[in-house]
């Protein structure tokens, strides 16, 4: 069974009496454990699919379902919960919590989301920062970390929580080449790790290139026989 | 939840400034507030010990009318000796009651014999007086009350009286009153004493020996003016006034008009008024601590939503559920106010023990040197430390709700 399903996805947005397509009848379908770029340029349409994909977006026409969820019927409450259930994020600007430690960033889903017990909570934690190569770097706040290292951590709380499905927009955008590349190598270890689908965007030439599946995005649409 | 207060102290810790701006705001407040509660509540509870003590009794008991006539001192209003009877027999039945004074009240000529002045005089039994107004005989600035308050042939005049009639203790005076029939009748007397004057209705009156009142009045009955009722618990005169009402109300003249009016000081003294004045400023100023606290979290917890839009999104789009984000910030608006409220009880319970150690002395109306003792009942330190804790939190709700509400994608897009 296929870990996303797309079809006929459809996303405008209305700017007062103007409706602006953003995807046009999108189809496509993710398998478990792959890792998946989207790839364009700006304004193809990315970051919409992305944000429909993790339920931070609904779609307008079409239907898209998440681990067998339609998550386009889903509601505020719902679609928060089903985040935290299976979906990790990571972000181009890293978006680590200022005023937590880097074990505490990794820490946060399992608290505020998952509510899982404290001794278990510290071995999945522990479990993570070794994963990332971050565990010596715990006590550290985002503000003494490098870019690689916030993304590293950011990497690790998005997989804290088992989740099935990672999204990253743009993980590679803030980072120099050879970092970036360090942070797909992660992100690909881990989906060899642990079995988490990756899913990310980006317009890199050279970070598309370590996506297993790409699809190519142009004015909302995917380009046919974009898929590689 | 200790992780959302965890979480929370830290984001108050992340903008300390504003964070000990904001506390110290309320901290002013709180220590403005109580204090003010603290020394009007002192002046409050001092002026109506003074009054009740030294003057009016906690409650007093009149024919019907004689209050509306209070100011002339009527003669024909008196309480027949039946109905006297009745008041003191009722009165007896009341474990509460610690003692009560019978008074007769007059006006009369004063004369020291080159000049004369117009005088209000009390008739009264030394011994009851002296229960039921305590703080009489601390009224003395000169002579004695060491063989009973006021002797038979004696009188206490207040020092206004001695001042303006260049009177003395042991002077010989001659009081001229008319009595009920429109005669008129004088009777010299020594000056046993002079009273400091003190605020309030009574506070310039002079005093002489019930007998004595009588025989200047020739007043041959058992008729009174009033009777004066001390409290052995003043928290208790509701009650007490409550079941005299019910005894002593009902009882009627030979008209079938209530026959007796029972009054608290409350409706005897002009400073009731001063005590409302002095409630209401206490509100007052309760308003405009829960204007500060509301006002001044509200503008934290505002901009602490806008500057932090982007980490909303972010905890959000991680699967934050709305309730959680939402407990965050009323969080850190609660823990502001338990910090401002803390901290300024903890500075006006210092100032108060420092003012009661120190007490200040200040004069009020023709009463000089009373000493302000203040005190803060642990109700109103509570009842102010939980309306600035339900502030805060209010305050808080508004922007917490808009934080809750954010949408992660717009929240995550802003700067």
């Amino acid at each position: 069974m296929s870990l996303v399903q797309a079809n006929k996805l459809e996303k405008s947005y209305r700017t007062g009496e103007v409706t602006v397509p953003a995807i046009r009848g999108a189809d496509f379908t993710i398998e478990p454990a792959s890792f998946v770029s989207f790839v364009g340029p700006s304004g193809s349409g990315k970051s919409t699919l992305l944000n429909m994909i993790g339920c931070l977006d609904r779609p307008t026409g079409g239907s898209l379902k998440v681990l067998d969820t339609d998550v386009g019927t889903l509601d505020r409450r719902q679609a928060a919960a089903f985040r935290g259930a299976h979906i990790g994020f990571v972000f181009q600007d890293f978006n680590l919590v200022p005023v937590l430690s880097v074990y505490e960033n990794v820490e946060y889903p399992l608290v505020m989301v998952q509510n899982w017990p404290a001794a278990q909570r510290h071995a999945r934690v522990m479990e993570l920062l070794e994963a990332v190569g971050m565990s010596d770097q715990a006590h550290k706040r985002p503000d003494q970390l490098s870019g690689g290292q916030k993304q590293r951590v950011a990497v690790a709380r998005a997989l804290v929580t088992r989740a099935r499905l990672v999204l990253a927009d743009e993980p590679t955008a803030n980072l120099d080449h050879a970092t970036a590349w360090r942070v797909i190598e992660l992100m690909k270890k881990m989906r060899d790790e642990f079995g988490t689908t990756f899913l990310f965007s980006t317009h890199d030439p050279k970070i598309m290139e370590a996506a297993e599946v790409i699809y190519a995005l142009e004015d909302g649409r995917i380009v046919p026989g974009g898929a590689q | 939840m200790t992780n959302v207060i965890k979480l929370a102290a830290r984001n108050l810790l992340r903008y300390h400034r504003r964070t000990a701006l904001t506390a110290s705001l309320i901290t002013l407040g709180i220590v403005a507030v109580l204090m003010f509660v603290a020394l009007s509540g002192s002046f409050k509870a001092m002026m109506i010990g003074q009054i009740t003590d030294a003057m009016l009794g906690h409650l007093q008991v009149h024919r019907k009318g004689y209050v509306a006539s209070i100011d002339n001192l009527p003669l024909n209003l008196l309480m027949k000796p039946g109905a006297v009877a009745k008041v003191e027999a009722q009165l007896q039945q009341m474990p509460q009651l610690a003692a009560w004074s019978p008074r007769i009240k007059f006006s009369a000529m004063f004369s020291n014999f080159t000049e004369t002045t117009g005088i209000r005089l009390n008739g009264i039994d030394p011994q009851r007086e002296a229960a039921t107004c305590p703080l009489l005989p601390g009224r003395f600035i000169d002579g004695s009350a060491a063989h009973g308050l006021v002797e038979q042939g004696k009188l206490l005049i207040p020092d206004i009286i001695a001042k303006g009639m260049k009177v003395k203790v042991g002077d010989t005076v001659v009081l001229v009153a008319t009595n009920q029939d429109g005669s008129v009748n004088g009777q010299s007397f020594v000056v046993q004493g002079v009273l400091e004057s003190a605020t309030g209705p009574g506070g310039r009156d002079a005093y002489l020996h019930i007998d004595d009142a009588r025989s200047l009045l020739r007043l041959e009955d058992a008729s009174l003016s009033e009777i004066a009722v001390r409290l052995r618990d003043p928290a208790q005169l509701p009650q007490v006034m409550q079941a005299l009402d019910d005894t002593l109300g009902q009882l009627k003249n030979p008209q079938g008009q209530p026959a007796l009016e029972i009054h608290d000081w409350k409706k005897l003294t002009p400073f009731t008024a001063i005590a409302n004045m002095i409630d209401l400023l206490t509100l007052f100023i309760k308003v405009m601590l829960v204007a500060i606290v509301l006002i001044s979290i509200l503008n934290v917890m505002i901009m602490a939503v806008y500057e932090r839009m982007r980490e909303i999104g972010t905890l959000a789009a991680i699967g934050t559920p709305p309730r959680r984000i939402l407990g965050l910030f009323v969080a850190e608006g609660l823990l502001l106010g338990v910090a401002g409220t803390l901290i300024g009880t903890v500075i006006s319970l210092g100032a108060v023990a420092l003012l009661r150690l120190y007490p200040v002395h200040f004069s009020f109306g023709r009463q000089d040197n009373l000493q302000l003792v203040p005190s803060l009942a642990a109700g109103d330190v509570l009842f102010i430390g939980v309306l600035v804790t339900l502030i805060a939190v209010l305050a808080s709700l508004q922007p917490a709700w808009k934080a809750a509400r954010m949408d992660p994608i717009t929240a995550l897009r802003s700067v």
